[in-house]
């Protein structure tokens, strides 16, 4: 076998990194619940791992959701993991071949060109020549593209860039010169021994021109071994521990793993898996407040990453859930930043148990106004008007005494507190009989949705009132109003709905639309999920959204939140209005019907004075 | 001399400027938007300390002293400095020439849809200050919607004031005294009803409002609760439930009442923008106008022949509107006798 | 619904000097905010707890700066962070997170 003792730093680290990995890993995945774990051999050897194996070649290698979004950032880092993943793969092919053996040394493939000079040795020597050097060309371009990012980072549409620790930028700087050197060496070879192929062999013939060729030929090798070393051993220090982490992920995602309120061992994985792209740095709209924005999840999971974590990310988040949108490789990050909250916490000593609740009564469908929602009465007053108009007979649950539907108690990490409160209301929605809950707020809805285990339809009310429309139930006059749509997060992209909003909007308003429709949507600033943003921060969040969304040329702005039109009540100069009331307020009424609004079935409930 | 000095608002603010200017000898032309002047004191009913009737107060301005006209109805769509000579445009087209301007265009009211939590606009009871003045005036039919007589009033302080999350951080001085006022004169009207005031601070700043303060609860039993209403909401029988803490009892307080009064404070003048454009004067952070020194030229606007006088400025009584007509006038003299030599 | 207890101590006097207001000293430097509570009380009317116990918010604040620290804890531990008494805070106050604040320094 041939040898060289340039091969050592490639070698030994390569083999400390693969033995780290492998402990690390070990680790990690003992570290899952055993639950967890079964899953991961159950479904070893089924479809799932063929379909893990499509998106690890889909998204670690090409990049495809990254591509999507952010064009030339997808192709730097597809030239970077395909063009390298097509270079270890064709190289050993080539070198089996060429040396006629199955197995060989590792570092025999990647310093092929160094010991194996013969011009047509072997079959189809030209065309591997040709595939290698094309390659070596791609990785070359988006080490070049990697290059300019870092000095002109708007040119690849982000204004910030994630900042670098030591080993982050000797990993770095290892990996930039990686390709470089790699073309040196063959470069160089070819021009002695002619056994490049288009790129690297004239390259070799310029390098003649200047460069003592044969003396520098050795150096380089051994240059290119160093740097490969270098960036083995700094990997699993680094951001780059990304690379190897996400294959991981991948697999253990389609077996269904993921992280949870009550395990996030798994969450070291996503962690890990963070590549620090820094596309979510521009999405976070903590960056209209603070000059540095520790925030966003590339910051703030290089801090969970150390153990050191930031008091800043932790608490001023607003769990907006816009980084965890933009994120291409789909990390879990509100969970993940819930459950360092969570950590992080006191537990109080909840006695929500032993409320008194006085009004468990029997239902058909329920309303569940929300917190909130008391403090909006317009929306409580449109919605009865609509449940009259609609005829449909509701228990409006909580008129006269609210308990929290827990979000917000899960949102500042209190998970066992809010387990408490969701049990009560749970107990009071249960023991109504009902088989529909129309809910007006989103947090209450989301929280409703998914974590209350309910046997009954749960709407929120843009959702009902769209049913409503649809089904001729209720007829709206059509006005000449220009409204522009806010979605909340806890609706667009917390529960996907933000379509049917807008089908009742466009049947009789004229709705605008910007780039922040549906799960692109701005947050209010309103969030109870930042839990250390001060009123001044929150009005500068809110003036930068309605700034953003263009409200000012519009004559409503319409949103199905209650904290979301409080929130912009505040600062906004156009009139703020939910949906539910614009559509109450241009309902046809129907002729037989003169009952007046207060007057409902609701009359039978009792009164608490 | 015949200078003529434009002077927007028919206000008090205005009438007392156009009064004493003319008075010195000036030429005066009083343009004011809506078709009676007097502006907010011809709303009212009594004002305060004296419980003067408002209508004896607007007396004082006589029209047949003022040189010059008083125009009415009047809509002012563009004004240009050129040469120290304003032109200001209405439209109707008429344009209007004057060598210095007084802005006289006072506050406009709290608009309380914006508290949507306290249920004005939604709920039949809930009534703003203003619209209790109406009712003193005759101008407002009833006061409760069903037409009975109240038993239980609340007044409720500081609305639209001293509220960060309305954008009204500043107090507006004059409406505590208003809710005092209001009270008794409440309980002239309904001696058997139980009035209650619900403040965060009682601001009787000025000459008698502690007398006042005092009468209203020693003569006339209006009942004073140190607590800020965070919402209300409506029972079957319209009256209104107050949710309130009573701060000083340490404890939350539940209160249905018939009528609640929502004492709205002082915005800026919804011409000021306006004003600003056309102009170039300044505008404090909420909008009002901003003399470069408040304390010592409160009348004197950055642009040189633009003065103020009034509550444009910032909330007022009354008196302190007279005293600042007034001061404006000399303010205006000043200003011409520069210009002479 | 039950007053508040000061069953073993007499004096209800509250004692400046002896009283520990470090606790306030430090919520305020970790919530500034809590600084500009003028105890209008808005937040005790509208808290969804005080309909079922005896939690006051505006009294807590007020007691935590007089270093009246009994009971607080226990009190504190009834709110079930809905966030409606930052939405009528007219001053502005983070109330939700002073709790938050007064709770964890509370622990320690």
């Amino acid at each position: 076998m041939e040898f060289d003792l340039f091969v050592l730093p490639f070698s030994l680290c390569l083999l400390y990194l693969t033995v780290y990995l492998g402990i690390t890993y070990y680790r990690w995945f003992k570290a899952l619940p055993e639950n967890e774990r079964s899953k991961a051999r159950q479904y070893a050897l089924t479809s799932r791992s063929l379909s893990a194996i499509r998106e690890v070649f889909m998204e670690s290698l090409l990049h495809r959701k990254m591509f999507r979004k952010n064009p030339l950032l997808g192709y730097m880092h597809m030239s970077l993991a395909f063009g390298w993943f097509m270079l270890i793969v064709v190289g050993n092919i080539e070198s089996r071949i060429a040396s006629g053996t199955h197995i060989n040394l590792p570092y025999y493939p990647i310093f092929f060109k160094f010991f194996h000079h013969q011009k047509d040795s072997f079959p189809l020597q030209a065309g591997f020549n040709f595939i290698m050097d094309l390659f070596l060309l791609m990785v070359l371009s988006g080490v070049v593209l990697a290059f300019i990012k870092r000095s002109r980072s708007r040119l690849f549409s982000l204004t910030r860039t994630t900042n670098h620790t030591m080993v982050d930028r000797a990993a770095l700087f290892s990996l930039w010169a990686i390709f470089p050197l790699r073309f040196l060496a063959e470069s160089l070879t070819s021009a002695q021994f002619e056994n490049g192929h288009f790129f690297t062999h004239n390259a070799g013939l310029v390098f003649s021109h200047f460069l003592p060729v044969s003396d520098l030929m050795y150096p380089a090798w051994w240059a290119y071994s160093t740097a490969l070393g270098v960036f083995f051993l700094a990997l699993p220090y680094s951001r780059y521990m990304h690379i190897p982490t996400e294959v991981f992920l991948i697999f253990l995602r389609h077996y269904g793993i993921k992280t949870t309120r009550s395990d996030n061992a798994f969450s070291k994985f996503e962690i890990y898996s963070c590549s620090s792209c820094g596309v979510c740095i521009d999405t976070c709209q903590l960056n209209a407040v603070f000059e540095k924005n520790p925030v966003p999840p590339s910051y703030f999971f290089k801090k969970e990453r150390h153990n050191m974590p930031d008091e800043i990310a932790l608490t001023s988040c607003l769990v907006c859930g816009r980084c965890q949108e933009a994120c291409p490789v789909g990390i879990n990050v509100n969970g993940i930043r819930l459950n360092a909250r969570n950590r992080e916490e006191i537990p109080g000593k909840g006695g929500f148990a032993d409320f008194q609740y006085r009004f468990p009564k029997k239902s058909k469908a329920l309303y569940f106004a929300g917190c909130m929602t008391q403090l909006t009465p317009k929306i409580k007053r449109s919605m009865r008007k609509i449940f009259e108009m609609a005829e449909v007979q509701v228990y409006f649950m909580d008129e006269h005494e609210t308990i929290c539907c827990g979000r917000p108690m899960m949102l500042s990490g209190q998970y066992g507190q809010a387990e408490e409160l969701i049990r009560k209301n749970k107990m009071i929605i249960e023991e109504s009989g009902a088989d529909l809950l129309i809910v007006s707020c989103p947090i209450c809805y989301k929280v409703f949705v998914d974590d209350y285990n309910l046997n009954l339809r749960i709407l929120h009310h843009t959702e009902w009132i769209n049913e409503l429309i649809m089904e001729k139930k209720i007829i709206l006059n059509q006005n000449d109003l220009k409204t522009v749509y806010h979605d909340p997060c806890d609706l667009a992209r917390g529960e996907d709905i933000y379509k049917a909003p807008r089908q009742v909007l466009k049947s009789f308003t004229h709705l605008a639309h910007n780039e922040y429709d549906g799960r692109q949507s701005l947050c209010c600033g309103g969030s109870l999920g930042g839990l250390k943003v001060s009123f001044e921060e929150r009005k500068k969040i809110s003036e930068d959204a309605l700034d953003r969304m263009k409200v000012a040329s519009s004559d409503v702005l319409v949103t199905s939140c209650p904290l979301c039109k409080k929130t912009f009540d505040t600062v906004s100069a156009v009139p703020v209005m939910d949906i539910a009331e614009l559509v109450a307020q241009s309902m046809k009424t129907k002729k037989a019907n003169n009952k007046p609004v207060k007057e409902t079935r609701l009359e039978n409930q009792l009164k608490i004075y | 001399m015949e200078e003529r000095i434009a002077i927007i608002g028919g206000g008090i603010a205005g009438l007392e400027t156009a009064s004493q200017l003319s008075k010195k000898g000036f030429d005066v032309v009083v343009l004011e938007k809506k078709q009676i002047t007097g502006g907010h004191v011809e709303q009212w009913h009594q004002v305060f300390p004296d419980f003067r009737d408002a209508s004896e107060v607007l007396k004082n301005w006589n029209q047949h002293e003022i040189s010059g006209q008083i125009k009415i109805g009047i809509d002012i769509t563009n004004i240009n400095k050129t040469n120290g000579l304003f032109q200001i445009e209405l439209r109707d087209g008429e344009q209007i020439t004057a060598n210095a301007v007084v802005i006289a265009s006072g506050f406009d009211l709290f608009d309380a849809h914006k508290k949507e939590e306290y249920g004005y606009g939604i709920y039949d009871n809930v009534i703003t200050s203003a619209e209790l003045e109406s009712f003193f005036n005759r101008k407002r039919e009833y006061l409760i919607k069903s037409g009975k007589t109240p038993q239980r009033i609340g007044i409720i302080h500081c609305v639209g004031s001293r509220d960060e999350k309305v954008g009204n951080p500043y107090c507006s001085k004059v409406c505590c005294i208003t809710g005092v006022k209001q009270a008794i004169e409440l309980k002239e009207i309904y001696p058997q009803a139980e009035v209650f005031c619900f403040y965060m601070d009682l601001r009787m700043f000025g000459l008698n409002y502690e007398d006042i303060y005092k009468e209203a609860q020693e003569k006339y039993g209006i009942q004073f609760i140190r607590g800020r209403l965070s919402e209300t909401s409506e029972l079957q029988d319209g009256t209104v439930l107050l949710k309130v803490e009573d701060t000083l009892a340490g404890k939350p307080l539940k209160l249905s009442v018939d009528l609640v009064v929502l004492l709205v404070g002082m915005v800026k003048g919804s011409v000021n923008n306006e004003l600003k454009k056309w102009l170039g004067i300044e505008l404090d952070l909420f909008g009002f106008i901003k003399p470069p020194d408040a304390i010592l030229q409160p009348n004197v606007t950055n642009v040189p022949g633009v003065f103020l006088a009034g509550a444009c400025s910032s909330p007022k009584n009354i008196g302190d509107t007279v005293n600042d007509a007034r001061s404006a006038v000399l303010a205006v003299e000043k200003y011409f006798n520069h210009l002479k030599g | 619904m039950a007053g508040w207890g000061y069953s073993l101590n007499k004096d209800r006097q509250i004692d400046f000097d002896a009283n520990d207001r470090s606790v306030y000293f430090r919520v305020i430097g970790l919530e500034p905010s809590l600084g500009k509570c003028i105890s209008c009380g808005s937040c005790s009317a509208t808290c969804s707890s005080a309909v079922f116990t005896d939690l006051d918010i505006r009294k807590i604040f007020v007691l935590l700066s007089r270093g009246e620290l009994r009971d607080l804890k226990k009190h504190l531990d009834d709110c079930m962070l809905c966030g409606k008494c930052i939405l009528v805070c007219p001053r502005g106050v983070n109330t939700r997170n002073v709790i938050l604040t007064i709770r964890k320094e509370l622990e320690y």
